[in-house]
């Protein structure tokens, strides 16, 4: 996950006889699944679109942070005030492998934070979105890493080694927020009937968001095509909505709990779970800024960015003293 | 005797699973907001390590006739109930004031626990032998901060200062012992709080003294054990206890 309207720069997929020699190597090794590292030769718009692809992902992490981290001080037992923390935390951790994947294609993470604060770099929008009750914590764990694990898993064959080393740890976190945010979900389902009004209501508002983290329809995505050819991407956004869908309806049922979405039914033809048109407007209008809380999530890391200059400035200085008083010694 | 030696364990694994709980939870709203990734990574570690801590003592509190589990004792007493110092109350401020609270507090905890090792009470002695490994790894990691930023640029320096004036007086009363730690060293259950308070002076002047900062003179500012907290408690209380008190009785 985390990575939706990457546009790739490659210009249109080349086949193997049009490349020169050092792109039909890189390609050829692609073909035969052996993984490219940060010092092989590769071609700029492949580099271009993972560090895109990569730092959208770290940014993603942390700004993650924050809808869940606004009920950390809510959680409602202590077990549950420690395994959120936790798994924020291990969020945090994410963006640091991911933030250090990115840095090995020659970026640095001052540049990259710097872009997210600008504005220029994008991040999933789902974050975007309010967590309003406790329940939204469980909805984001089942739904929200749900969503992210189905996207993540085919990653773990990526062609770039670091990106694919990260997302294989990034996984096993993963499934294990997954279960603890469904095991919210039947808490709270087999709780009272507030509680479980309160469960349906955040399936209502984080369905149709989660979704869209699949990014737009195959028709309207751009430059798929060349993602997939360099191995970035394994599988369409539709593919992987399609499974997302199939394996969270039975889940939904399970909980006794509706999918707000009147075109969900089963089709014996197709295998597959059927469902209704999702409304991109909606989508592309977050992915803009004009999302319920793209403002609130971007302040808050420019305030905690700002407001901790000193805190990074004060230890520079006091390591440049150290290191003074070491060389005043010899 | 038996009675009265349970109100005292009852009454020290209050004090301890409060601080830790007060603690954790002010400590806790950082995740997400702190000024480098890898400082929300080490936060939330303290905090879930406090949490962690809480759950033992509030757990034993509980035993102890102090509430039906850990949850309700954390999540449904009010504020006169709460026997944590005035110092892990005190707001988050900047970055430089949590990690100044941090290091008064772990210059306590750290030995307190290392005193409660010894405890003639088994309960507490084994509580105390888990969280003391990772109180040692508070105090370290505070201290060094404190001695970074206060050896660090002018504006670090003014910030740990102005840090450590507004949160020195509610320090005193980590060490001062009232009626109850009296009982509890006179008892073997915990360790003798005078001499500890001159451990606790000594390491802080050595700390500070690299940190070239100065320790404000003053009085100490007291009242937690006996209940008796700042305006500060009601607000923490009423962000932590709200989901219990809005829905009573509900499982989560």
């Amino acid at each position: 996950m985390y990575a939706q309207e990457v546009k790739s720069t490659g210009q249109g997929v080349k086949s193997l006889e049009e490349m020169e020699p050092d792109e039909r190597a890189f390609q050829e090794k692609i073909n035969a699944e052996i993984k490219i590292e940060p010092k092989d030769w590769m071609p700029e718009g492949y580099r271009k679109t993972l560090i895109r692809q990569i730092s959208q992902h770290a940014h993603s992490e942390i700004v993650g942070q924050l809808p869940e981290g606004n009920w950390i001080t809510r959680a409602p037992t202590l077990e549950r005030k420690a395994i959120l923390l936790a798994k924020v935390q291990d969020e945090a951790g994410h963006g640091l492998y991911l933030y250090c994947a990115a840095e090995t294609l020659g970026i640095s993470r001052d540049q990259m934070t710097e872009q997210l604060l600008s504005g220029k770099a994008k991040y999933s929008s789902i974050f975007n979105y309010p967590t309003l009750t406790w329940a939204d914590i469980g909805a984001i764990g089942w739904l929200v890493d749900g969503a992210a694990i189905m996207n993540q898993v085919p990653l773990q064959r990526c062609s770039f080694g670091p990106y694919s080393r990260a997302m294989i740890r990034v996984c096993k976190e993963e499934s294990f927020h997954q279960r603890q945010g469904y095991d919210i979900m039947m808490k709270l389902c087999d709780g009272t009937p507030e509680q479980k009004e309160m469960a349906q209501d955040a399936l209502n508002r984080w369905w149709e968001p989660s979704l869209m983290m699949f990014g737009p329809p195959d028709g309207d995505s751009v430059h798929s095509a060349q993602s997939m050819a360099w191995g970035i991407k394994q599988n369409t956004n539709d593919e992987l909505r399609q499974k997302f869908v199939d394996e969270t309806v039975p889940q939904a049922e399970y909980l006794g709990l509706t999918v707000p979405d009147p075109d969900v039914k089963w089709n014996e033809d197709r295998g597959h779970y059927d469902f209704g048109e999702l409304n991109w407007n909606e989508f592309y209008d977050v992915l803009k800024g004009n999302g319920p809380c793209n403002k609130e999530r971007l302040d808050a890391r420019r305030k905690a960015w700002d407001d901790g200059e000193w805190f990074r400035d004060g230890l520079m200085a006091h390591a440049k003293k150290r290191e003074a008083r070491k060389m005043a010694a010899e | 005797m038996a009675g009265d030696t349970d109100k005292l364990v009852r009454d020290l694994a209050l004090r301890m699973g409060d601080n830790a709980l007060i603690l954790g939870q002010r400590v806790s709203a950082w995740c997400g907001h702190a000024p480098v990734l890898e400082e929300d990574i080490a936060l939330a570690n303290v905090a879930l390590d406090l949490i962690g801590q809480t759950k033992l003592w509030l757990g034993l509190a509980a035993d102890l006739g102090a509430g039906a589990n850990a949850d309700d004792v954390a999540f449904l007493r009010d504020a006169r109930a709460f026997r944590n110092s005035l110092l892990v109350e005190q707001p988050n401020g900047d970055y430089g004031a949590t990690l100044m609270r941090q290091f008064l507090f772990d210059a306590w905890h750290y030995p307190m626990l290392n005193g409660l090792k010894d405890s003639a009470d088994a309960r507490v002695a084994e509580i105390a032998e888990k969280s003391a490994k990772e109180a040692a790894y508070h105090l370290e990691r505070s201290s060094d901060f404190v001695v970074r930023l206060g050896d660090g640029s002018d504006e670090s320096r003014a910030r740990m200062q102005d840090a450590l004036d507004a949160l020195y007086p509610f320090a005193g009363e980590l060490t001062t012992p009232d009626e109850t730690d009296d009982a509890l060293a006179a008892a073997g259950l915990a360790p003798d709080l005078n001499a500890l308070g001159e451990h606790y002076d000594a390491y802080l002047d050595r700390v500070l003294s690299e940190a070239t900062l100065t320790a404000p003179e003053g009085a100490v500012r007291k009242g937690g054990k006996a209940g008796l907290h700042t305006e500060e408690m009601g607000h923490i209380l009423a962000d932590m206890q709200w989901l219990q008190r809005a829905y009573p009785g509900a499982t989560w």
